[in-house]
């Protein structure tokens, strides 16, 4: 390049100290660093984003409820299996699901609460409902990039629809299946638009978001059981707090630790620590007179048909 | 021999050739990458309408061919700078004309992979929020962090080797191209004159970038594979996984860039610089991979296999047996062994069989990354019955938009950058000139990237 020729240095034959312009790799590696350190308040940028742009942290609809004892209730959900049969005498989809379904408007085709029907080491079959089990080591929770799932002082896990970016990863992350996308603009009835949004009470649904079963905590700091719970008609559900250890099924009020202990109470894959919230008396209906070989239930059915315009619904 | 004066001339030609001719061909190759991009925006404009529910996935199987696609590019991106990296590393003689392509790769195919994370957003209006809101804990953090890193210092390392040549192509295109392209070069060339301590310094920087480089590439793949290995599912619940998917994001790299040399010697004819040594040599490495990746199939899959926990028996007849049992084979057969055997038989060992073996691989290891996600996904949790996934025509659209994107890109790049690493290959020629003795090229003097020995 004879353009280069006459702005030719003096070629640097001797190592040691370089000329003035001459950057060393030292010379790189300290503007590298020093480049760190001056990019290192980027740090601050988030939270000044947050306390401009974005809303605020996250607050559930109410107070905390506390026990008598002062302490912040920690909500538990135990489930005699021993009386869940299914709704197969009652010869209607599972109750509870569809209390649920009726109590938070969840579009087809989630089931928060779903009853899944699952076979004993023996034969025959067994009956299972299955809401969030509110893991206190949740893998949802810690996965979530954004927060949008959280946990709270009361031991439920929570979903803020109104965070959520529906990534998905939560759903790839839970081991009980408990989660569930709002794929399209989803079927519901109008009235649900009406309601106030929170991530205990998530209506109305909103597109490209999960949601899952919440556990009510908004219905028991008012004093009533979860709509699963109500909506049982053999009182297989108990709901109720381990810090006043008294849980309750519409009929009976029972102390939990009690209640867990004698009656061989176990939770869902235990073995894989996600320490749930959610405790199962083992059983198939006996106490309600099913036969285990009977098979089957009937189909979920979600109530409404009203639909939104441009709903449409999916399978799961 | 010939003189080095008329090789570096005719170098310089050849190099500077895409820039300044354009042939009809090349329209109709864009027009046409135009188009289908243009019809994968049209189907996610669907999908931003619709929502997600018009692709295949549903709750159980919440992933599909989107975040397939972002692991393969991502995989495809380790093409570039881990492997123009480790060659600069080794002082491997003949990488030169190939680091450049390989560069380019990696960038083109990380800006692809993070747009597929971008269109599998069921909210992609708040994807603002992993800045507003990000969460160390997650792996999703990990990945934007590592990703936007390795394109930040993939982009400084395609860009470094490349101010000498943009300063060629400014020097040469002055008053003959446009000028918002030798405003491009002058500004890419940052006053490069070509003094021995500019040369001294871009030596020092590309010594401290291709050190770098290394464990910000295998960061980026290692997190990757976090976002499955850090869930609880049987199939993706393996300490394997970083390591494997490191090994196969190489594999697949190595492939891609095969195919990319291929197509861009054939095309600009590149046939003096890029030779039958460059793509056997890089064959090497691609069945060396292929062993690699067997091997860890074969570890992950016999210790699983042998304990049968509980979902791993559904997942490996799934995977051997039934559903993706085609997917399986042809990527275990066809896209690992056949390849290594390809290589290996010195009557198959030449460009066109390379290139063969190379394809074959790239499309196995996008097929990995969809039975990884997919069949992963699909091993039921509780009693129900397995889910199926189908993906839809917005997704198929989607995706061939996306490997449309990583063309075009590539197509555009060519024309405006230097495709050979002119001076690196000039210096080559000079220093073989030199020691005409020695037969090979010698790396000594100022401007051997390392910086020399000090």
């Amino acid at each position: 390049m004879s353009r280069n020729s006459d702005r030719q240095q003096p070629p640097v034959t001797r190592p040691g100290p370089s000329p003035s312009h001459t950057v060393g790799r030292r010379g790189v590696m300290r503007l590298l660093g020093f480049g760190a350190v001056a990019l290192s308040p980027l740090g601050i940028l988030p939270p000044i984003l947050r306390a401009t742009v974005g809303r605020g942290p996250i607050h559930s609809r109410g107070e905390f409820a506390r026990a008598p004892n002062g302490r912040i209730r920690q909500w538990v959900m135990m489930i005699d299996l021993r009386f869940c049969d299914g709704c197969q005498k009652a010869q209607k989809p599972p109750l509870c699901t569809t209390a649920c379904l009726e109590g938070h408007y969840a579009p087809e085709p989630m089931e928060w609460i779903q009853v899944f029907e699952g076979d004993l080491a023996g034969g025959g079959s067994q009956f299972i409902p299955t809401p969030c089990q509110h893991c206190q080591n949740a893998p949802c929770n810690n996965v979530c990039p954004v927060g949008a799932t959280f946990a709270t002082p009361e031991g439920t896990i929570l979903i803020d629809q109104d965070r959520c970016i529906g990534c998905r990863i939560c759903m790839a992350a839970c081991p009980y299946d408990r989660r569930f996308f709002n794929w399209g603009k989803a079927p519901v009835p109008p009235e649900s638009l009406l309601a106030h949004y929170g991530p205990e009470h998530q209506v109305p649904v909103k597109k490209g978001t999960v949601m899952k079963c919440d556990f009510c905590p908004d219905m028991a700091r008012a004093g009533a059981l979860p709509y699963c719970a109500q909506g049982c008609p053999n009182h297989a559900i108990y709901f109720g707090d381990l810090e006043e250890d008294l849980a309750a099924n519409g009929k009976d009020v029972v102390a939990v630790s009690r209640f867990l202990a004698q009656n061989h109470a176990y939770r869902l894959n235990e073995h894989l620590g996600t320490k749930p919230r959610v405790y199962y008396i083992p059983g198939h209906g006996e106490a309600v007179g099913r036969d285990v070989f009977t098979k089957g239930r009937l189909p979920t059915r979600w109530p409404w048909i009203e639909r939104i315009k441009g709903a449409r619904t999916w399978k799961r | 021999m010939e003189e080095v004066g008329t090789r570096r001339a005719r170098l310089e030609q050849t190099a500077l050739a895409p820039v300044l001719k354009t042939s009809r061909r090349y329209y109709v190759w864009v027009a046409f990458l135009i188009a289908v991009i243009a019809w994968g925006v049209y189907a996610y404009s669907v999908q931003l309408r619709e929502g997600l529910v018009v692709t295949g996935m549903r709750d159980r199987i919440s992933w599909g061919l989107y975040i397939t696609t972002f692991v393969f590019f991502i995989g495809i991106s380790h093409a570039g700078t881990l492997i123009s990296a480790i060659l600069r590393v080794t002082q491997a003689k003949w990488r030169t004309p190939v680091t450049r392509m390989a560069e380019f790769i990696t960038v083109v195919a990380l800006i692809c992979g993070a747009m597929f994370v971008l269109v599998d957003l069921g909210r992609p209006d708040r994807a603002f929020n992993v800045v507003l809101h990000g969460r160390w804990q997650s792996p999703i953090i990990w990945d934007l962090v590592s990703i936007t890193t390795y394109l930040t210092a993939s982009i400084v390392y395609l860009g470094l080797p490349m101010v000498p040549d943009l300063a060629l192509f400014r020097d040469r295109l002055v008053g003959r191209g446009p000028a918002w392209r030798v405003w491009v070069y002058r500004v890419g060339a940052v006053g490069w004159q070509g003094g021995a301590s500019q040369k001294r310094s871009l030596g020092a920087a590309i010594g401290v970038m291709m050190i770098l480089i290394i464990p910000i590439a295998v960061s980026v793949h290692t997190v990757v594979s976090w976002i499955f290995a850090m869930t609880l599912r049987a199939p993706w619940d393996s300490t394997i996984f970083g390591a494997f998917f490191v090994a196969g994001a190489i594999y697949s790299g190595i492939a891609m860039l095969i195919i990319v040399m291929a197509v861009l010697r054939k095309v600009y004819h590149l046939e003096e610089y890029i030779t039958e040594k460059h793509f056997v040599y890089l064959g090497f490495m691609l069945a060396a991979f292929s062993l690699i990746m067997m091997y860890g199939n074969i570890s992950e899959y016999v210790t699983a296999g042998y304990k049968l926990k509980e979902g791993e028996e559904v997942h490996l007849r799934q995977l051997f047996l039934n559903q993706f049992a085609g997917f399986f084979w042809y990527y275990f057969v066809g896209g690992l062994v056949l390849p290594g055997l390809i290589i290996l038989f010195p009557w198959t060992r030449n460009i066109a069989g390379i290139v063969v073996a190379a394809g074959l691989a790239v499309v196995a290891m996008w097929v990995e990354r969809y039975f990884i996600v997919v069949a992963g996904l699909r091993v039921p949790l509780m009693p129900y019955e397995p889910s199926n996934y189908a993906p839809t025509w917005v997704e198929l659209s989607v995706v061939a938009a996306g490997f449309a994107l990583f063309a075009l890109l590539i197509t555009i790049f060519v024309k405006i950058f230097p495709i050979i690493a002119v001076w690196e290959v000039a210096e080559d020629l000079e220093l073989a000139e030199a020691s005409p003795a020695d037969g090979h090229i010698a790396l000594e003097g100022a401007m051997q990237p390392a910086g020399g020995s000090q």
